[in-house]
């Protein structure tokens, strides 16, 4: 009795003063991503370079139309169509730039951090190496997605007051493009497709990057691609089958029938939205347990892991 | 309080030992000296204390293992592992910011405080900031933050001299109480003589010397002997004998008996030529230079 009272007496000592335990972890969470940001400008600037080159390409290509339609009429769906067809590139090219800079932000991560022994400072800071690892993590999973679909969308809109302004007085009728928009219709499939294809069906890619850039003594990129490219090439001279690289190719780009939404079809972002389906695919759980796997071992090596 | 506690405590790296069963125990408020060779284990010792890497044999820190829990520990355990070591990228604001967002124990308006005395700008880059801006950057992070124990591992080397004087200066006269520890490695082991409470010294693994600082200076005399008198001074055994402007200088452990009526008494000595405290440096060569001729000697 005794005992159990000097025991709770200590806790409530302990615990005054001092923050919950969930609230150090949520802030060394939230600061760890601040921070990568802040080293990774990239995040953000490549997205919406990408966007002003677009939309730059984009006014170039309205005042071509312009010319072109000065006389014929266009109809309203023709116009949606021309305007939808550009919505869906534009957010291509966003997500394509995002991409890539997920992927080269992932290789960086845990390797940078070792090459400049800037690790030695990170670990001197009472932040796990779970908490570190998770917060890179995010970068590619959640923030990156996130900020392609603002970006698409501020762009989208800026798209669609540049046309109605270069075509304005050309004899098109401009509220059929204001009225017509399928803008929020767009907006929403491509934030689905967003947070389930960028982040949940990539993760394990992700996933394996981080982990390379944790293990790799140098040359993460060549430690990345390398095995993948020689376990195809042995199972195409072994077996002569490339299931392998048909494994990868569906991961990236997608295959028919597995709820995925794929870039070049925008036809089908309608059909895919349609949650029930994706999550069923047996593939987006074996991504994510690998996706696990993968983590886990990146938080194990950066324990390990000091400057190289 | 006992602050580190290790037994037994190993290392090796392939065939290399880097750690050959070291026990020590560092009690609160003192400040520790590791005096070694290049490659004699310091680093990998702290390292090991700092939870940055696996051993073998017994550690607590702070009654926490290191390798386990070096998050948690790292909430009471502040280090500096080397010169520039802060990210290159970073601005000097963001440094603050960030450290103030993770570590429950920043006292960020103390750190500000430090940096004013600086010319370091908060809108600096960290690339941009000499090696001793760096550290007196570094310094003025890990001073704000309200920790028991303080690693630094060469924090000044490649610092030039005024740098280095600051940088001890500030951290005795605006750090240190007697309630933190201090544990310090170095090369430039003159500067540091006036500021230990201890001293440890690490050769090839092993700690070949481990004392405090009154012990020290009671127990090491140096002898700089009468022409005349060599014979009798080399009579009672010195541990090392050099020669300096054609005197010669014997450097005598007191303490030839663990019974301490048997040491070598100081007037005894003191008839011998004059005498003073030797210089860490000093003993440090008599110390382990001996052992590494000895074990030379074996080897032949």
């Amino acid at each position: 009795m005794n005992a159990q009272s000097n025991a709770m007496a200590e806790s409530s000592i302990q615990s005054q003063g001092t923050t919950p335990a969930a609230v150090l972890a949520a802030r060394a969470m939230y600061w760890s991503v601040r921070r990568e940001i802040w080293e990774n400008r990239s995040v953000y600037i490549a997205p919406l370079a990408a966007a002003a080159i677009f939309l730059f390409g984009f006014a170039i290509s309205m005042l071509a139309m312009r010319r072109d339609i000065a006389g014929s009429q266009l109809g309203p769906a023709q116009q949606r169509d021309l305007l939808n067809a550009r919505y869906e590139l534009s957010a291509a090219l966003i997500m394509g730039t995002a991409l890539i800079v997920g992927i080269f932000y992932s290789l960086d991560a845990l390797y940078g951090e070792r090459r400049d022994r800037s690790i030695l400072f990170w670990k001197s800071l009472p932040v796990s190496d779970l908490t570190t690892v998770l917060s890179k993590l995010t970068i590619p999973l959640v923030i990156l997605p996130l900020l392609s679909f603002a970006i698409s969308l501020v762009t989208q809109f800026l798209m669609l007051v540049l046309s109605s302004v270069i075509l304005a007085g050309s004899g098109v009728n401009i509220a059929a493009l204001w009225t017509g928009v399928s803008f929020f219709r767009v907006s929403m499939v491509l934030l689905y497709h967003l947070l389930t294809v960028h982040g949940l069906y990539y993760a394990p890619i992700y996933g394996w990057l981080l982990m390379v850039s944790a293990w790799a003594p140098r040359a993460p990129f060549i430690w990345a691609f390398l095995p993948p490219f020689v376990i195809a090439v042995v199972e195409k001279v072994a077996l002569n089958t490339s299931h392998f690289l048909e494994l990868l190719r569906e991961r990236l780009v997608g295959s028919q029938g597995d709820g995925m939404a794929s870039h070049h079809a925008p036809q089908d972002f309608t059909a895919s939205l349609i949650p029930h389906h994706f999550f069923s695919t047996p593939g987006l759980w074996t991504g994510l347990t690998l996706a696990a796997l993968f983590l886990f071992v990146a938080v194990r090596l950066r324990r390990y892991r000091g400057p190289i | 309080m006992i602050v580190i506690e290790a037994r037994g405590l190993s290392k090796a790296f392939g065939a290399t030992i880097a750690l050959d069963g070291v026990d020590l125990r560092v009690e609160e408020g003192r400040i520790l000296g590791i005096i070694g060779p290049n490659g004699a284990g310091k680093t990998t010792a702290l390292n090991a204390i700092l939870g940055l890497t696996s051993h073998q044999g017994e550690l607590r820190v702070l009654g926490r293992d290191p390798w386990a829990e070096r998050d948690r520990l790292m909430r009471d355990v502040c280090f500096i592992a080397d010169v520039a070591v802060l990210p290159r990228w970073m601005r000097v604001s963001q440094a603050l910011d960030f450290v103030a967002g993770v570590h429950p124990r920043f006292d960020r308006a103390k750190a500000e405080d430090l940096l004013t005395k600086t010319t370091i700008k908060h809108s600096s880059k960290i690339r941009h900031l000499s090696k001793g801006m760096v550290a007196q950057l570094h310094l003025a992070l890990v001073m704000a933050i309200d920790a028991k124990l303080l690693v630094l591992d060469e924090p000044t080397l490649g610092l030039d001299i005024l740098f280095r004087k600051q940088f001890y200066d500030s951290l005795l006269n605006d750090y240190f109480d007697r309630s933190r520890t201090i544990l310090v490695t170095t090369h430039q082991v003159e500067e540091l003589q006036h500021i230990l409470t201890d001293l440890m010294f690490i050769d090839r693994g092993r700690i070949v010397l481990n004392c405090s600082m009154e012990e020290f200076e009671s127990r090491y005399v140096e002898v700089m002997v009468h022409p005349g008198q060599i014979g009798t001074a080399r009579a009672l055994k010195p541990m090392n004998e050099r020669e300096v402007f054609g005197r010669s200088i014997l450097l005598f452990d007191r303490r030839v008996n663990k019974d301490v009526d048997k040491n070598i008494d100081r007037q005894l000595l003191a008839a011998l030529g004059e005498v003073r405290t030797p210089s860490i440096a000093d003993l440090f060569v008599a110390v382990v230079g001996n052992q590494s001729g000895n074990a030379q000697g074996a080897a032949q």
